[in-house]
């Protein structure tokens, strides 16, 4: 049904955002936790989920400075997590490069898994959208995930500095990565590019710095694209990709 | 213990870096395609890191450097039900329970 002004896309953008509530919230209340026990304060927690807005990136970030990684080494570990929102900011391109820059600044830093999949799959459903109601419908998505993920980011800090001691909190990280990963298991260049990276950070442990997660990911990363290649698969960009 | 001094520069390292990764392509690039060889790279980072930043923590869990069996199970558990369920949560759920039934009945 199209759209009769840029207000009605808003509000269908915050209906539809809204079952995502459930995903980033629990994310942002576990990072709150984890960050907490790692001996960051509340007003940290928040600067740190309100300046970066990335789940996975986030919870890299805690494991490698709790492991006294080089800086360096974090910040390039995590972005490559991240990697993934440059695809996400290619394919909106086409619907919203034509907005206002300060709108797409906005844009850009709202940017999460959610806000693209709901956007991307609307914006290629319904060419009938103006760029000031797809913009509207973008922000709509946003609205009540980011309110949750600060929300739960700061319940998540409070928490944290109550939780009894002794809990097997430091296994809490691997097993909300693997949680994270075992769904982006789609297809068989996605299990090799995992199967080679595993099989090459535990071969480089050794390796100083930590640099052997970039050598391991890099190793995996050409693998998932080389295998692509020859097995042919359909190239899937996920709309089921979860996770802030 | 995490420093603090290094704490605010990933802050804002990874603020901005992130920004910046968001900003690409909407702000700088406009609507031109991005070269497949990239793209492809691209769809993996995601599956490769994660992966190669678990597997030492899980594999090497334990005192010095050994093989903690209870983490391994947890973490095989969680996997297992992930890629079954395709489901976030149940996985977690799944992987946080045998973690605590282990470590409760092994100690």
């Amino acid at each position: 049904m199209p759209f009769t002004t840029t207000k009605s896309a808003f509000w269908a953008g915050v209906r539809d955002g809204a079952p995502f509530m459930a995903v980033a919230g629990p994310f942002a209340l576990l990072f709150g936790v984890l960050a907490t026990e790692a001996g960051l304060s509340v007003f940290e927690v928040m600067s740190f989920s309100l300046v970066v807005i990335a789940g996975a990136a986030q919870f890299t970030a805690l494991q490698l400075m709790q492991d006294q990684a080089p800086t360096v080494i974090v910040l390039l570990s995590a972005l490559a997590v991240n990697l993934r929102v440059a695809m996400y900011s290619a394919a909106l391109t086409p619907y919203l490069g034509r907005a206002p820059l300060w709108q797409r600044v906005f844009a850009a830093y709202l940017l999460v898994d959610q806000s693209y999949a709901l956007s991307h799959a609307r914006f290629e459903a319904d060419a009938s959208m103006t760029v000031p109601q797809r913009m509207a419908y973008y922000f709509g998505t946003c609205f009540l995930v980011m309110i949750m993920w600060f929300a739960a980011s700061y319940a998540g800090a409070a928490i944290g500095t109550t939780l009894p001691v002794g809990l097997p909190l430091d296994f809490a990280l691997p097993i909300a990565f693997l949680s994270m990963v075992a769904p982006m298991m789609r297809t068989l260049p996605h299990l090799i590019a995992a199967g080679v990276a595993i099989a090459v950070a535990l071969l480089a442990v050794a390796i100083p710095y930590s640099l052997g997660l970039i050598v391991a990911g890099t190793a995996g990363m050409m693998a998932g694209a080389q295998a692509e290649l020859w097995l042919k698969t359909e190239p899937m960009i996920p709309p089921d990709e979860r996770e802030t | 213990m995490i420093e603090k001094d290094t704490l605010w520069i990933v802050i804002f390292g990874l603020g901005i870096g992130s920004f910046l990764l968001r900003f690409a392509f909407l702000g700088f690039v406009g609507d031109r395609p991005l070269p497949a060889w990239l793209v492809r790279h691209l769809r993996y980072t995601a599956v490769a890191i994660l992966p190669a930043l678990v597997a030492p923590l899980v594999v090497y869990s334990g005192q010095n450097g050994t093989t903690d069996p209870t983490r391994v199970v947890a973490a095989l558990v969680t996997l297992g039900v992930g890629i079954w369920t395709r489901n976030v949560f149940a996985a977690i759920g799944a992987g946080a329970a045998a973690l605590f039934v282990l470590v409760y009945l092994l100690g």
